[in-house]
């Protein structure tokens, strides 16, 4: 029996380096190729020799598809391609072909430069790495060879983020990466059609949150950063470069401008001015109005946000500064941190998840004091707010995705487990499908049954919908034809053609009955009174009394003959096909009970 | 199959496909040639062309000399310019379920088809299409409505009348159904009807046909479309480029198994090469201003302006031209040039490398920054004061009939130092020139088109190898001026089906299958038999089960009642349910053998004759007959039931179903 196997290697019962391998129809996915957070040493990759302890990636992967930039997802991509070493194709949207490079690097610089790494993929890696990138439209069906087809689809949750579906003849496979159901400031919502795939593939981020509206979320961020400048406070947002940085950019600039704030606004340098201009070139990737208002007015350059410099941390004065990266885990964020957690004015806004281990994990799950490098201790007196963000579906929108897609079966991946418990139990009550949630490395075995596509000839099938056109559709209407196997096609065509085609002669089988009849009246007028008799009984068929005397019922000839010498007896001849056995049986058995008495 | 052509424009096509049940509008171009007979619109008071003197017949008679002007010889309708539209009458266009746009140039007249023929299905196109087709269908009707024209001229419409008329006016086709430029509302209500859809995606129409854009490298977003079934795949090949302008490259190899490709849109100047073309307009450009003159560049807001642009970009400097203004005047300049840069996905490999940088892709935003091209929306306002001479201006209409071109051709027109260069090749420039005669002003013709020609043709066709191709009738013969250059028509076998204006034609196409699935419980339930090595063949009676053009075959249901109970059924005098059909029997009965069974059967008195076609088998205690012959049994016996199916049984050992 055909079946389909998903084994997560990275994000399986949690956050961090997405890793799936699916295999279908004999074909082999890798769907993301990530890293975690929350790790430094080999835990930190997914763990490919459960592929290579048998062979190489090449060999073993038909393609790599990577659904968007963040690094828990493309994280691990050039250690994979590179020093693993998979020669083949990776998928992924031109604006994560563009983007990806740029944060890669950015990883490696953090890990190799300021960590001091050794044995980390090289900027030459990143490049050979993104040599086999081949970038795919949104909608577009990219054959990756003659069985395997992907497809992309928006998925609203960082610029160029997508879902796909992966193809093998009539079965299919939905990997959602992250998405969001809810269009934002600067994305539209992720959205897929009824394409029924035998499997979902979902993330579960916030499984068991329902957020309020993002209307209310918005007013409530831009209360609190107003508040807090307006008592001379600094308010940090920690944020990754691209994503959730530019919607709350938007919030912040058109906020400021109506309410004609004056406080600095900054933005930690380096990566922001690059990625605010791919914002700019891939405009057609974000929401409708931005893309409506592009060319009057380009809401990715600001106008009240700067540029940050070191040296302003220390500068007096209420200032916002958004800075990466977005969990507090190294660089200008936390540097910023040190620096003004002291302080009870001032305020941390975390606008996203922070995976465990991580200062922004800790500082959410109530800690305020804490461990820094050195044993040096850091108390936390500044405010530390949560407000979610980051753009991911949450148990509402994931149902909706559910709802959209109809799959056949659900599989749950980047999210905790005891959330994701929850998330299946009511998948499975809501659509009455089966719902899975594989830790890393537990493979799942789904079982499929695809029809089996086959050719019909025109003129079988022709005449067969004709026969369904009558009246009474509420029969089922039952066609037949002959299937001819050759090679590895199959033809399905009426039974003469399968005979024609093959060179064979038909064999008529015919079968006459003689049907004795105790009447004493003359020849044509026991016909007569047989012709009525079939006809009161046969309402559905064609009953003819021809003008040779014989009778007619569909293809089958009645006559009757005059061989007998009782004149109190007639004997009828009944003569039908083999094709028509049913009905011929019937009608011997029929006049062998005699005629009705006439009324008459 | 059917094809309905309903322009008689090879490259501004609009065809409508019946295939399957569905039918399909192939691009809806508008013929705006019809302009070439209307006087100028000018922006500002033009004594000149007020002043023309109005046409007289050469009996003397001046009813028409209000509709009609003279000017150096020929004679214009002094009325708002008119355009001629794909043929209406020839199918009821409100039966029209999809249009397929290829590119901007092929779906102008859009706003027409879609709001004024009951028309309720979809539009499908690429976005760039769709941005820059709504930049240039704005633009015109900007152009139109800026210049209000109280006169509409009908007289000389009039058959007796345009018989009178001196040529190309008496020539014209159709007159009657010219017509006025439409709305902005009307604009934005046609383009609501579309569906974006990008390269490669594969759209199903009532799950009867599937559509599917490709690559076809003449402008952003061009496509060609696949249309297929199963097992027919017609190719519409339109407006396609092999050269490497900005656009992504054509995709070639999906055109491959083509039972029918209709090929339309192949270059207008088949004998210009586009490169030198370029070549010519920058050194001629370089030369006039030099001289102290001013170039003129009629031309559309998009397309072939970029190359230009960037073409002068590397060229200006070394030229000494880095003083010179380049002024881009059209009230969808700014929008055409913002638009340029964010299509990454649409454009070749080296301008997509660039934005990955990132860069614009385009180096007119350099330009633009430098402020070495200014863009206007009109000549008023800005413009009016930045001006400066000399100077290069592009701006619209190609036609040279309305937009801002009229005004800098009468401001320009006198003077011999000025030129105006023709780059758009969708006009013959003499026609384009004949308001304006007599001109003082150089005139230089470099027409830039990227589109196949005929050698890039036939390279195509043999590569993708077409069973049929299709074709308006200009391609299947050299260019009337050019009669003896027979290798500027397609030539291929077996030769290209020829197409005109208001013909209908039937594909060569014969449908002989569909695809049916067979559910896998029924499939498990079929009994393969092999007849002859590496045949095999399964009887199949299932139910058929027909929705949104898909068929799927399920096993025959199980029969409710047990089959007692069905017996008693029938004695009851119920006509028998509908039941299996009994299959096709083949082959022949063994006498020998046949004559054997029946005796392990206990018909002890079985007799054979021979007849002159094979034998009788007589069972006389069972007073029964039976004759075989090699391709026929019949079974000749009282009304014993149990007896008859006995024979029967034994007789179909013998047999094959089928």
């Amino acid at each position: 029996m055909p079946e389909i196997k998903v084994t997560p290697l990275g994000a399986g019962q949690d956050v961090g380096r997405s890793c799936i391998l699916v295999s279908i129809a004999g074909k082999n996915v890798m769907l993301d190729c990530g890293m975690h957070m929350g790790y430094n040493d080999d835990r930190r990759f997914p763990d490919f020799s459960y592929i290579t302890q048998n062979g190489r990636l090449t060999d073993f992967l038909d393609c790599v598809i990577i659904s968007h930039f963040h690094l828990d997802h493309c994280g691990a991509l050039p250690y994979f391609s590179e020093m693993v070493g998979y020669d083949g194709p990776i998928y992924m949207t031109h604006p994560t072909k563009a983007i990806c490079p740029i944060l890669l690097e950015d990883y490696r610089k953090i890990t190799v430069d300021k960590k001091g790494e050794t044995n980390f993929f090289t900027s030459q890696m990143i490049k050979d790495c993104m040599k086999k990138v081949v970038a795919v439209h949104l909608h577009q069906t990219v054959q990756v060879d003659d069985e395997l087809e992907i497809k992309a689809y928006y998925a609203g949750h960082v610029l160029g983020a997508a879902m796909f579906q992966i193809k093998v003849g009539s079965e299919s496979v939905v990997y959602t990466g992250d998405y969001n159901m809810t269009p934002d400031r600067h994305l539209g919502a992720a959205w897929i059609d009824k394409c029924r795939p035998d499997l979902l593939i979902s993330e579960s981020t916030y499984a068991t949150t329902i957020r309020d509206s993002k209307r209310c979320r918005e007013r409530d961020f831009l209360k609190k950063v107003h508040e807090s400048v307006e008592r001379g406070g600094k308010v940090l947002i920690p944020v990754f470069a691209l994503g959730r940085a530019q919607e709350l950019c938007i919030l912040l600039e058109t906020f400021w401008e109506r309410m004609n704030l004056k406080a600095p606004i900054y933005f930690s340098m380096g990566l922001t001015e690059k990625a605010n201009h791919y914002y700019k070139l891939f405009i057609t990737w974000t929401n409708q109005k931005i893309r409506k208002t592009f060319v009057q007015r380009n809401m990715f350059e600001f106008k009240h946000i700067k540029a940050f410099d070191r040296a302003f941390a220390d500068n007096p004065g209420p200032m916002v500064v958004f800075a990466t990266p977005g969990m507090l885990h190294a660089g200008q964020s936390l540097q910023i941190f040190r620096k003004w957690a002291g302080n009870e004015k001032n305020m941390v806004i975390m606008p996203g998840y922070c995976v465990q281990g991580t200062v922004g994990h800790k500082i959410l799950s109530g800690q305020r004091k804490l461990e820094m490098e050195g044993r040096q201790i850091l108390e936390v007196k500044m405010q530390v707010e949560y407000m979610s963000f980051s753009a991911h579906a949450d148990a509402k929108g994931i149902m909706q995705l559910i709802r959209q897609a109809e799959p056949r079966s659900v599989l749950l991946v980047h999210g905790e487990a005891k959330k994701m418990e929850f998330l299946k139990q009511k998948i499975e009550q809501e659509f009455h499908v089966n719902c899975y949630m594989p830790a890393n490395g537990e493979t799942i075995t789904l079982f499929t049954s695809p029809n089996i596509p086959v050719d019909i000839s025109l003129g079988l099938l022709k005449r067969e919908s004709a026969i369904g056109l009558v009246p009474d559709s509420k029969k089922p209407k039952l066609m037949h034809g002959t299937l001819i196997m050759k090679d590895n096609s199959f033809r399905l065509v009426s039974p003469e053609q399968a005979l024609k085609e093959l060179g064979l002669g038909e064999h008529q089988l015919r079968f006459t009955c003689r049907v004795h009849i105790q009447d004493p009246r003359k020849e044509h007028e026991m016909v007569l009174r047989v012709y009525n008799h079939l006809k009161g009984v046969l309402k559905d068929y064609s009953v003819q009394h021809l003008p040779d005397g014989s009778i007619m019922v569909e293809s089958i000839l009645i006559q009757a003959t005059a061989q007998s010498e009782d004149q109190g007896t007639k004997v009828l001849l009944v003569s039908w096909t083999y094709q028509d056995e049913e009905l011929g049986s019937y009608l011997t058995s029929l006049l062998k009970k005699g005629l009705p008495p006439t009324t008459a | 199959m059917k094809l309905y052509c309903l322009s008689g424009h090879p490259t501004l096509p609009c065809n409508v496909l019946k295939f399957k049940s569905t039918t399909i509008m192939l691009d809806c171009g508008l013929d705006m040639t019809s302009t070439l007979n209307f006087l100028p619109l000018p922006l500002v008071q033009s004594p000149r062309l007020s002043k023309l003197p109005g046409w007289v017949l050469k009996d003397g008679n001046t009813f028409l000399d209000k509709e009609l002007k003279e000017c150096s010889g020929h004679v214009f309708v002094d009325s708002v310019p008119e355009f001629c539209l794909p043929e209406t009458e020839l199918l009821d266009l409100s039966t029209v379920d999809v249009i397929l746009i290829s590119n901007y140039h092929c779906m102008m007249a859009l706003p027409y088809i879609t709001e004024y023929t009951g028309f309720t299905g979809t539009v499908y196109a690429t976005e760039p299409t769709v941005q820059i087709g709504r930049l240039l269908m704005e633009e015109l009707v900007n152009f139109i409505e800026r210049v209000p024209k109280a006169q509409s001229a009908s007289l000389w419409k009039n058959k007796e009348v345009q018989r009178l008329l001196p040529a190309p006016l008496k020539d014209a086709v159709e007159v009657s159904t010219w017509r006025r430029c439409y709305t902005v509302p009307e604009v934005n209500a046609a383009l609501s009807k579309i569906q974006l859809v990008g390269y490669s995606q594969k759209i199903e129409l009532f799950g009867a046909v599937q559509v599917t854009p490709l690559s076809s490298g003449y402008a952003l977003g061009s496509s060609n479309w696949i249309i297929q079934s199963h097992y027919e795949k017609v190719s519409y090949v339109s407006g396609s480029s092999l050269l490497t302008t900005h656009p992504q490259a054509m995709d070639q190899a999906s055109l491959k198994n083509s039972d029918v490709l209709i090929l339309t849109g192949l270059t207008q100047i088949p004998t210009a090469n586009p490169d030198g073309m370029v070549g010519e307009f920058c050194s001629n450009l370089a030369m006039t201003v030099r001289n102290g003159g001013n170039v003129l560049v009629p031309c559309y807001p998009s397309g072939v302006i970029y190359d230009l642009l960037e073409c002068l970009y590397q060229y200006i400097d070394s030229a000494g031209l880095s003083n010179v203004p380049f002024y881009f005047i059209s009230p969808v300049a700014n929008s055409s040039l913002e638009f340029s840069q964010i299509f990454a996905e649409w454009l070749c490999h080296n301008k997509q490398t660039k934005v990955y940088l990132p860069e614009p892709p385009f180096p007119h935003a350099e330009l633009i920054q430098t402020n070495k091209l200014k863009h206007y929306p009109s000549i008023h306002g800005d413009f009016s004061n930045d001006f400066k001479q000399p100077c290069v201006v592009f701006t619209g209409h190609p036609s040279l009939r309305f937009g801002d071109v009229v005004h800098f051709m009468e401001l320009w027109g006198k003077s011999s130092l000025n030129t105006v260069i023709f780059t758009e090749p969708d006009f013959s420039y003499l026609d384009a020139l004949a308001p304006y005669q007599p001109l003082a002003m150089k005139c230089v013709y470099c027409p830039i088109d990227t589109r196949l020609n005929f050698i890039q043709v036939s390279k195509l066709l043999k590569e993708v190898q077409p069973l049929h191709v299709v074709c308006p009738e200009q391609y299947t013969q050299p260019p009337p001026t050019q009669s003896h250059r027979t290798d500027l028509m397609i030539d291929c076998q077996p030769p290209a089906m020829s197409y005109r204006r208001a013909e209908v034609l039937t594909l060569p196409f014969r449908r002989r299958y569909e695809k049916i699935e067979i559910m896998p419980e029924l499939a498990d339930s079929l009994v393969p038999l092999e007849i002859k090595p590496g045949i095999s063949l399964a009887t199949v009676s299932a139910v058929l089960h027909t929705k949104d053009n898909k068929h799927v075959l399920q096993p025959p249901p199980k029969p409710t009642q047990p089959p007692a109970s069905k017996k008693r059924k029938r004695v009851s005098d119920d006509a028998p349910e509908c039941k299996p059909l009994k299959p096709l029997l083949s082959g022949s009965i063994p006498m020998d053998q046949f004559v054997q069974t029946l005796e392990k059967h206990g018909f002890s008195d079985v007799k054979v004759e021979d007849t002159a076609k094979g034998h009788i088998v007589l069972l006389q205690e069972a007073e029964t007959l039976i004759q075989i012959e090699e391709d026929s049994t019949h079974i000749i016996c009282d009304n014993d039931e149990t007896l008859r199916v006995k024979l029967r049984d034994l007789v179909l050992k013998f047999l094959q179903k089928f």
